[in-house]
């Protein structure tokens, strides 16, 4: 297919761009077939916007007279409004948008046509490789091994060719198991805890069915894991109630009768169109113009976003506490669990290991728990807030772990490597890219789409020194303390990066961002300088003492 | 009573003591505090509590103000020095600041015996009848009006203010309470401006409710805070159903609008409520905030308060429940005050010099009663109470503390000159460190502001220190032989590199050659560096005060 035929006007003049918080600016509007390109005319004012096509949630169109207007939703969720005189223009740039914003095949995405302009230092389609991971686990414990029966990923097509599992069960049991959980997903290490040599696990639901079917390799394979004498804990990031409808269709959760030394909590984290429903809820409100302290307040309330952000929280809180407190091995499943599974399992690794939150260890975390573990991205980021179109799979799973992370940031400001931008950059590119990272639904996809040959990958970008250096936290100083956040609702607070991001100035933020970056670098300045001062005199001192010995 | 009570808590600090029903440990006290400290005691015997219970009823609302703290409170001053700390905060260089008195305003002592108002300071500013003026604030409380009554020399007065400022035709007249209140009010003899009677003037009304609806909404949002591991809606409803932040934001608006029409219709505006003590108070001091950078340094906050609310006459006595007395005059005007400051900070982090530290150590010090500025309703009574001669001023004692107090973030006087705050509802948050401030496990647990301070108290250690390091190096190349020698040494101890003396007697080596300029820049350019951001630092700030 040729993008130049759903272009039917490729570039118009006179076009009006409004963006809040911004003069309207009149300039030529392009489109190619991957980006919306505004240039605006005036010399001494020669601004730019490009914006993916990708990123573009929704479009509407209005007419007044001759002049048409088409307003854009981002999935970024930004509005901007561009007023194009003539109708037919208008009507032929709306129509192209639509149609290449809506785009069916993954091949045709801007990722696979992108040239990068910058220096390819490091690879990141192998900077984050599950052998490394491995050899790091190595150096602590024997009790693990890295298996490759998903190599062809005939086992589980949601997971990675590799994966790390107790070494006292051997391939044959895990393919025996895989039968057993939901989607081939049966239980593997997602996190161990080097302190006390506990380990944190993940998988899918049992398939224990009505009549409660069982699978002696499961238990097997989840009780290698154990101490002996110990008792470990799963949880089911459901309620018992639709744990227990779950067995009608098939489903189900571990029974006390097969695994008597587990004890079982359900959590309940919210899954897809509830979670789309308050995304799209939380966004109205934060575009709500009106003055109305109640509304605002009330529309906060009903959206429901921080109630899901309170629950996320309390259940990673939970599974870390069990590790770290309690001394027990931890197995967290929901259903199927590429959703509230990986935001559990991801948000008790930021609690526990202070390696996750360095700028490497956080990527290596994304790269692990999402990526590799099978969170479809390409399903879920489908849409944002604004789209008309009917949901299918969307849902807000990873941006409510992004936000998470913000939350814990926030109450430990001191502890993260990275800053409040990093974590809104990964929320952008999951949902329109130039590169291929978040591409795919699960790595065979990924495999089968030749993504490492031919996309680059936001690693590879974003650990460039220069790029790096805007997401560095100025105030990082290495906490090797496990971090307990408040869950108080008192200390939970909107995202404004993310949903009042174009809905103020952010001026004001920025100017205090700087001022504290110029306070610290200017004392680690001075600090340096004194440091080689005193080196120097003291030097000339040990000089002088021979000079005077001397003569 | 010494053997309960901890320290930390200020008998005049107890809002309420609530004795709870009996438990396993024994008699358990609630006690409720005015800065939003709640603390709980478990006392054995039942006799005990109960006298421990009347004791903190009467310590904590005594009913002479000669009981209170303030009168018994010694820090060990000299006389002058506590004489020179009520001197701290002139009144009268403020408006010389403002450039009054000038050929539109004056400065009056007509209320020198109070016999004018007796809420009214003895000294105040009116419009000499004058032609040239800028635009100004003006505050007063309502007319006493009725529907038909009217006051000539009242119209004249508000003219002569209008005339004050011959930038615009036309002035203002705020009312802060909602049209409904102030219709009441008219029936009652009282009311608001007739329109008729008075030239060129518009009215408006911004709906800020009165101090029994300001009351109850804290005390339901005090309600919220304490709830035991409420969810998330429950919260929000719960903050929604208090209406405080609502009320916040009208304040805000209030304060807003005032700016906004000084500053850009550059028209004079009259802002009164009922008596001209609270919300007016509050909506003054917080367009002058807003107008003037001066009032957000600590200075300027100090006069700003001694301005427009210790001298104009807020009852802080009555609003804060000083003494025994009307509950019902009890209200938490002067808190939404200081609330609105920390949302102005919140959106403007770096345009005061203070930080939250210095708004709760003033919450908490009006309630305290441990320093007379805060003591009594008016001008009249504090003189009548002999404040100035018995008790401390707070502010020396805050200025003392500056270096705590400040934040770090502060750019300067002049890096902004009005705030024009966001006023839509998402912009204002829920202050946790006031009404949550003693729940410490809510609170980040990594302080950024701690972070900052210590970083400024190192700077000035570290700027010492490369000083001194500095000096130390040229004295200690004073004593070496030959001149020759010692920019040798300095550059080869800068290249980190120790040269042997021997090499530096004799001077001429070869190897030596380079030494002398590469050692004279290093000596030069490094200090000048961390110099060099100082000074544009300073730079920075200079400009700022021309």
């Amino acid at each position: 297919m040729e993008f130049a035929e759903l272009i039917k006007t490729p570039r118009a003049d006179n076009v009006v761009l409004h963006r809040p918080f911004h003069l309207a600016v009149e300039g030529t509007l392009c489109l190619t077939g991957h980006h919306l390109i505004f240039s605006s005319r005036r010399k001494d004012n020669t601004e730019e916007l490009w914006l993916l096509h990708s990123n573009i949630d929704s479009i509407e169109k209005r007419f007044v007279g001759s002049l048409g207007t088409i307003v854009i939703r981002c999935k970024d969720l930004r509005i901007i409004q561009l007023d194009i005189p003539g109708m037919e223009e208008c009507l032929n740039i709306a129509s192209s948008i639509e149609a290449l914003s809506t785009l069916d095949s993954v091949t045709l995405m801007y990722p696979f046509f992108y040239r990068p302009m910058f220096e390819v230092l490091e690879d990141g389609w192998s900077s984050f490789l599950l052998e490394q991971e491995f050899e790091l686990l190595s150096s602590v414990t024997n009790e693990w091994r890295l298996s490759c029966v998903n190599k062809e990923f005939s086992v589980c097509p949601s997971y990675p060719p590799l994966v790390i599992v107790p070494k006292s069960v051997d391939d044959e049991a895990l393919r025996k198991v895989a039968l057993f959980r939901q989607g081939g997903r049966f239980p593997v290490l997602s996190y161990y805890h080097k302190k006390n040599g506990m380990a944190m696990m993940r998988s899918s639901q049992p398939l224990t069915g009505t009549n409660g079917r069982r699978c002696k390799e499961d238990e097997k394979l989840v009780n290698a894991t154990l101490r002996s004498g110990r008792r470990g804990f799963v949880i089911d990031t459901r309620p018992l109630t639709v744990a227990q409808q779950a067995r009608a269709k098939g489903g189900g959760f571990e029974q006390e009768v097969h695994y008597p030394q587990w004890r079982r909590i359900h959590k309940c984290i919210e899954r897809f169109n509830i979670l789309q429903e308050s995304f799209i809820k939380l966004v109205e409100a934060c575009n709500d113009q009106s003055h109305n302290m109640d509304r605002w307040l009330s529309k906060l309330e009903a959206s429901n976003w921080l109630t899901h952000i309170k629950e996320l929280l309390t259940a990673a809180c939970l599974a870390a506490q069990c590790i770290d407190r309690e001394g027990a091995s931890v197995l967290v499943h929901g259903s199927e669990g590429t959703d509230s599974t990986l935001q559990v399992t991801s948000l008790a690794q930021i609690i526990l290991d202070p390696r996750c939150r360095t700028i490497r260890g956080f990527e290596a975390l994304v790269v692990r728990e999402w990526l590799q573990a099978g969170h479809p991205f390409q399903q879920r980021c489908a849409q944002s807030a604004y789209s008309n179109s009917k949901q299918k799979w969307e849902a807000p799973v990873f941006l409510l772990f992004l936000e998470c992370v913000w939350q814990i940031h926030r109450q430990f400001p001191c502890s993260f490597e990275f800053n409040e931008h990093f974590l809104i950059l990964l929320f952008e590119h999951a949902y329109a890219s130039q590169f291929g990272t978040f591409l795919g639904n699960n790595e065979s996809e990924r495999a089968k789409l030749k993504l490492p040959q031919k996309t680059m990958s936001l690693w590879s970008w974003v650990n460039r020194p220069e790029e790096l250096s805007r997401f560095q936290n100025p105030l990082y100083e290495a906490n090797s303390l496990v971090i307990w956040p408040s869950v108080a609702p008192q200390s939970l607070q909107l995202w404004e990066g993310v949903f009042l991001r174009w809905n103020r100035t952010s001026r004001f933020l920025e100017e205090a961002e700087e001022e504290r970056i110029h306070i610290i670098k200017y004392n680690k300045e001075l600090q340096a300088k004194v440091n080689a001062l005193r080196r120097q005199l003291a030097e000339m001192e040990t000089d002088g003492e021979v000079q005077q010995d001397g003569p | 009573m010494e053997h309960i009570s901890t320290p930390k808590i200020l008998h005049h600090h107890i809002s309420s003591v609530e004795k709870l029903p009996l438990t396993t440990a024994g008699y358990p006290l609630l006690i409720h505090c005015k800065n939003f400290h709640v603390a709980h005691f478990v006392i054995g015997q039942e006799r005990d509590c109960h006298d421990v219970f009347t004791s903190l009823l009467k310590l904590s609302q005594p009913v002479k103000p000669e009981e209170l703290y303030a009168f018994s409170y010694n820090p060990k001053m000299s006389k002058e020095s506590r004489e020179m700390g009520w001197k701290l905060i002139d009144l009268k260089l403020d408006y010389q600041r403002m450039g009054i008195p000038n050929d539109s305003w004056e400065i009056t002592d007509i209320n020198k015996d109070y016999e004018v108002c007796s809420t009214y300071p003895p000294e105040i500013v009116v419009p000499r009848a004058a032609t040239k003026a800028v635009a100004a604030l003006c505050r007063c409380s309502q007319p006493l009006a009725g529907f038909s009554a009217r006051c000539l020399e009242d119209e004249q007065m508000l003219q002569a203010i209008r005339e004050a400022n011959p930038g615009c035709p036309f002035m203002y007249v705020v009312d802060t309470r909602p049209k409904l209140n102030a219709m009441a009010n008219r029936a009652a003899g009282k009311g608001y401006e007739n329109e008729d009677n008075y030239e060129n003037i518009r009215f408006k009304f911004i709906g800020i409710e009165n101090i029994h609806v300001m009351r109850s909404s804290l005390q339901k949002l005090l309600e919220v805070c304490e709830m035991k591991s409420p969810s998330m809606s429950d919260f929000l409803t719960g903050l929604e159903n208090s209406g405080w932040l609502r009320h916040i934001k009208a304040v805000m608006d209030a304060g807003v609008f005032l700016a906004k029409a000084v500053r850009e219709e550059r028209a004079s505006v009259l802002v009164h409520c009922s008596d001209g003590w609270d919300r007016t108070a509050q909506v003054c001091s917080l367009a002058s905030l807003l107008l003037d950078p001066f009032y957000r340094t600590f200075k300027g906050f100090m006069v700003l308060i001694e301005k427009e609310w210790i001298a104009m006459g807020h009852k802080f006595s009555h609003r804060c429940g000083h003494l025994d007395g009307d509950p019902k005059e009890v209200s938490p005007v002067f808190t939404q005050f200081v609330e609105c400051v920390w949302q102005l900070m919140q959106q403007f982090p770096c345009s005061f010099e203070f930080s939250e530290r210095f708004l709760l150590e003033i919450h908490d010090h009006v309630y305290s009663c441990q320093f007379g500025n805060f003591l009594g309703t008016c001008h009249k009574e504090r003189e009548e109470l002999r404040i100035f001669e018995k008790t401390h001023s707070l502010w020396p004692f805050l200025l003392q503390r500056k270096q705590e107090l400040r934040n770090p973030l502060y750019r300067g006087f002049t890096a902004y000159k009005e705030l024009q705050p966001n006023t839509l509802p998402f912009s204002f948050q829920f202050w946790c460190g006031m009404y949550n401030r003693f729940d410490k496990g809510m609170h980040p647990k990594q302080c950024v502001l701690d972070q900052l301070l210590s970083c400024l108290g190192h700077k000035v250690t570290l700027e010492d220190n490369a000083a001194e390091l500095e000096n130390k190096l040229p004295i200690l190349d004073g004593p070496l032989p030959s001149k020759g020698c010692t920019s040798p040494k300095a550059g080869a101890a800068a290249a980190k590199a120790p040269t042997p003396p021997q090499d530096c007697a004799g001077g001429a080596a070869p190897v030596l050659s380079n030494g002398p300029s590469l050692g004279h820049q290093k000596h030069k350019e490094s200090p000048a560096q961390p110099r060099d951001l100082r000074a544009s630092r300073e730079d920075g700030q200079a400009q700022h005060q021309e």
